[in-house]
């Protein structure tokens, strides 16, 4: 059987590293700054304090990856999930470029978003 | 007359008691019957075989061939979980009718239907020369240049750990059943072979790992699979064709970043 060239290495790995991001680090930002720091379970830092660890270039980063990732691992996911259970994998390419059209245009709005605070 | 009126309820109750015995030592097998020549699909014909505490869904099947219905067809070979002959749908669930007890179907009754995803010859007989064909293709043996000039090749406990719960494998195609992809794209090469074609990647004694990269690299070989993971749930074996096929995903993929890395580089 003649190989063919797969793109799909590089989808599954972006999938394969977003589902990590989406497991480990997610849950736990979603935890701190979305219930335990709002209803005082613990104190946070101060919001300016926040914002200047925000504004260094490390963390900015560390921001855009959690964003994005998680991103090409829903449009991965959610791309087979429409093949597989609306049976449309005739549509491969509307598929293909919504789904992964979705995750790029939530990173560069995650870019953006990032690069103006 | 009181001591013989006590005998004949005696022996009434004794009467119902194994009239109702023999109600719940029996069950119903529904049994697909499928014939070419004559019938358009398949349908259930049922079957009451008598429930033992040590018969399996084979020793039912058995018994129904021996002593009601000679032209049932199945196979079979070994009884003892080897072979993988003995697949079929029990109750909507891909087993092996050798290692699955009938008293736990009780009070029935028992579905049995030939193993999903294949074409069916005949009753519970399937077509499996599709598979074989995969099979082939991921060049399952030892691929090895020249010799090490003395004799055996030796491996470390670890380097058989490597592989050793993936060779497991007994062929019995329970996973291509159970896996929603081998039925909605008949040309996915499936768990089966390509956990087979893992297992000789992690073999020390292996070099054709680079060969098998090209045909299992594929959008019909483990790009096909979306990680659904029926097959390591219903595999009699605990050989874990998902995980296989999810180790064989991150090597592939660390092989084309490496070719797309480095397109100078030999692959």
């Amino acid at each position: 059987m003649e190989a063919k060239k797969s793109h799909e290495p590089i989808f599954w790995t972006l999938f394969s590293a977003g589902g990590v991001v989406a497991a480990l680090l997610l849950p736990v930002h979603l935890f701190i700054f979305g219930m335990a720091v709002p209803l005082h379970w613990i104190h946070g830092p101060a919001y300016n304090l926040l914002l200047s660890l925000a504004q260094m270039p490390i963390a900015r980063l560390y921001l855009f990856v959690m964003c994005s990732l998680p991103l090409f691992h829903f449009a991965h996911r959610f791309r087979y999930t429409l093949y597989d259970g609306l049976q449309i994998k005739h549509l491969n390419e509307v598929v293909f470029a919504s789904c992964y059209g979705i995750a790029v245009l939530g990173t560069v709005a995650a870019g953006w978003l990032l690069w103006r605070i | 007359m009181a001591a013989g009126g006590t005998r004949v309820r005696t022996a009434n109750s004794d009467r119902s008691e194994s009239i109702t015995m023999a109600r719940n030592i029996d069950i119903e097998l529904q049994v697909s019957r499928y014939s070419p020549e004559q019938d358009l699909e398949p349908h259930l014909q049922s079957y009451r075989v008598p429930i033992r505490d040590e018969w399996v869904i084979l020793d039912a099947l058995n018994y129904v061939k021996d002593k009601i219905d000679g032209t049932l067809t199945f196979r079979w070979s070994c009884r003892m979980g080897i072979c993988g002959s003995c697949g079929y749908m029990i109750n909507g669930e891909p087993k092996l009718g050798c290692a699955t007890f009938l008293k736990d179907y009780a009070p029935g009754p028992v579905k049995i239907e030939p193993l999903r995803n294949f074409p069916i010859v005949r009753d519970l007989v399937i077509e499996i020369s599709d598979f074989l064909e995969k099979l082939k293709k991921v060049k399952p043996w030892l691929i090895h240049e020249g010799s090490n000039g003395q004799g055996e090749y030796l491996q470390t406990p670890d380097q058989l750990e490597q592989f050793r719960q993936h060779s497991m494998c007994i062929n019995c195609l329970l996973c291509y059943a159970a896996c929603p992809i081998s039925g909605l794209d008949p040309i996915f090469i499936g768990p089966a072979a390509l956990a087979l074609a893992h297992r000789y990647n992690k073999d020390s004694r292996d070099q054709g790992s680079a060969e098998r990269m090209a045909t299992l690299s594929h959008p019909d070989g483990i790009w096909g699979c979306t990680f659904v993971g029926e097959c390591t749930r219903v595999c009699p074996k605990h050989v874990d064709p998902a995980g296989a096929i999810q180790q064989y995903k991150l090597a592939a993929a660390m092989d084309g970043m490496k070719s797309f890395l480095m397109p100078w580089g030999k692959r």
